[in-house]
């Protein structure tokens, strides 16, 4: 990084005339002002982040210069253990149900007429440019005591009395799922879309049944769909804070709600910044493993 | 895959995927137009509450904020950003592979995280939280989200015909901008476009960075959900979800017109 930045300067400085002339100063002329503030907004402060989870915590919420490995020690609690563990299960439990919902459906539209494709993608995404506060609202609407789940449910006498899901982990098991689930049917429609029909059909001839096909041809086929949308799904779900708040009441906590109540209200920022690093390194590990596993590639996010 | 029709169960589960996604939406503008209070029950008809609503100096104030944060940030990062995408696909130089993985950031990090650091990184700086701050993390996030797309739409770009405009006397510049330029456009409006939304949506990382002042729509709606559930809230996401369909409608329009 330092290096490459060190030679764009001494590019910039000599005259315009070397941009002129050379594609590589051409090159680091376009990308520096990207990579300078990505530097300075997302490297550095993760590196801040990083030096202060050795720090400590003062009497006043100060920070304290002395280095120390307490903050990492205090996560070692079985209370931080059970949070650490509720958080990866409703990481992948949003993520297994993502699949398992939007699985079908991108099947669906990859089969549709090539026309109506394009309207059905687009009707995926209307609701999800709207604002995601408001979409959390909206299932606090439908979830909460007497709220509309409870007025069909009675409605149709499946159920007699309230199910009282709100402020449940139920509640935010839906929330996260309705949140990510278009971050799962994008990249899952377009592998199957990519699937070429010969193939399908070759099966087909050669005597596989349907579901055979299905198991031994698509499937097989659209796993870099799955993979990524696992990571689209499985990493904003691990540090997701607002919806545990907002459905799930005081009684579900993830590891996002400890780091943003040691930084906005315990103002224990080391132990926070500490919280923050065992969060990134266990999305970072899972990345890693998944990628080298998978062979991602960027065309699937766009 | 081909088009092939879908078995009835595929085509009634599909139906009912569409109805788990569009309910809450419709939930959302029907009890914008309820005349209790609590919002519970259907009561009756009324838009008052749109009354209620363009009253709300709160309401009026964060939206001028969101506007201006979200404006500013997609005009810089649409331009930081094309660059590097034309950088990325169109040269080679040193330090490429950093720069692609400087990309990768804001995706492989929890929201969360990058907002705490943000806000460890302007405490440390001595920078005031609010609007100011609050758009330079937009500008942030925003920068790869608009390489990613634009590169996606450079992927064909055939670099011949910039050789050509320069062989019939353009200079860079010229060449630049009535060339590549118009030729890369409807990666760079969607890139924007991507680019907006992502900044009028944020909640974490400006809930993060904001100051005293600097409250943002979906800050201010977050404080009034939080505590109790009023359809000046459902008229108030009635009428962005309006405004979002419409502007995503004229973009759709603005695309199959083009093509």
């Amino acid at each position: 990084m330092t290096i490459t930045e060190a030679a764009e300067n001494r590019k910039k400085s000599s005259v315009l005339k070397t941009i002129r002339e050379s594609r590589v100063a051409q090159g680091l002329a376009l990308i520096a002002p990207a990579n300078i503030y990505l530097f300075l907004l997302m490297v550095l402060p993760l590196l801040l982040v990083v030096g202060l989870s050795f720090l400590s915590r003062g009497e006043y919420g100060n920070v304290v210069f002395i280095f120390n490995l307490t903050n990492y020690s205090r996560l070692l609690d079985p209370l931080y253990g059970r949070i650490l563990f509720y958080s990866l299960s409703v990481g992948i439990g949003t993520t297994v149900f993502s699949i398992l919902i939007g699985y079908p459906l991108a099947y669906y539209i990859a089969r549709a007429p090539a026309r109506q494709r394009s309207l059905l993608l687009f009707l995926i995404l209307v609701p999800f440019w709207t604002n995601f506060i408001i979409r959390t609202y909206a299932w606090i609407m439908i979830l909460r005591a007497g709220g509309f789940l409870d007025a069909v449910l009675q409605w149709a006498h499946i159920t007699q009395r309230s199910l009282n899901l709100l402020y449940t982990p139920t509640a935010v098991m839906i929330g996260m799922i309705y949140e990510f689930l278009p971050f799962m049917i994008l990249p899952l429609y377009s592998s199957l879309e990519k699937i070429e029909n010969s193939l399908l059909e070759a099966a087909a001839d050669l005597g596989a049944p349907p579901w055979k096909v299905f198991l031994r041809v698509t499937l097989p086929l659209s796993l870099p769909g799955i993979f990524a949308g696992t990571i689209l799904v499985f990493i904003p779900a691990m540090g997701m804070f607002v919806i545990p708040d907002l459905l799930g009441g005081a009684k579900t906590i993830l590891i996002g709600n400890v780091i943003r109540n040691q930084f906005l209200t315990a103002r224990d920022w080391p132990f926070g910044a500490a919280s923050s690093m065992i969060l990134m390194i266990l999305t970072m590990v899972f990345t890693l493993y998944y990628t080298r596993k998978a062979g991602f590639s960027e065309d699937l996010l766009v | 895959m081909s088009e092939k029709k879908s078995p009835i169960w595929l085509r009634i589960y599909s139906f009912l995927a569409y109805l788990f996604i569009y309910i809450p939406i419709l939930i959302l503008i029907v009890f914008s137009f309820n005349t209790m209070k609590l919002n519970i029950r259907w009561e009756g008809f009324t838009t008052s509450w749109y009354n209620v609503l363009f009253r709300d100096q709160d309401i009026i104030q964060a939206t001028r904020n969101t506007l201006i944060i979200a404006l500013i940030s997609t005009l810089v990062a649409t331009v930081v950003g094309t660059l590097a995408a034309l950088a990325m696909q169109r040269y080679r130089f040193p330090g490429y592979a950093a720069s692609e993985t400087l990309m990768y950031i804001p995706i492989v990090i929890p929201e969360v995280v990058m907002g705490i650091s943000l806000l460890v990184f302007f405490v440390m700086m001595n920078l005031t939280l609010g609007l100011f701050t609050i758009t330079l993390a937009h500008i942030a996030f925003n920068i790869p989200f608009v390489t990613l797309v634009v590169r996606a739409r450079l992927h064909g770009y055939d670099n011949a015909i910039d050789e050509a405009a320069m062989d019939l006397g353009a200079d860079e510049m010229q060449t630049f901008w009535r060339v590549t330029l118009p030729t890369i456009l409807p990666g760079v409006l969607s890139g924007a476009m991507l680019a907006l939304t992502l900044s009028l949506d944020d909640y974490v990382i400006t809930y993060f960075t904001a100051g005293p002042g600097s409250t943002t729509l979906p800050l201010r709606v977050f404080s009034m959900v939080r505590f109790m559930v009023t359809p000046e809230v459902n008229a108030l996401s009635t009428l962005w979800v309006l405004t979002v369909f419409v502007i995503l409608l004229i973009g759709q329009i603005i695309q199959s017109r083009r093509t």
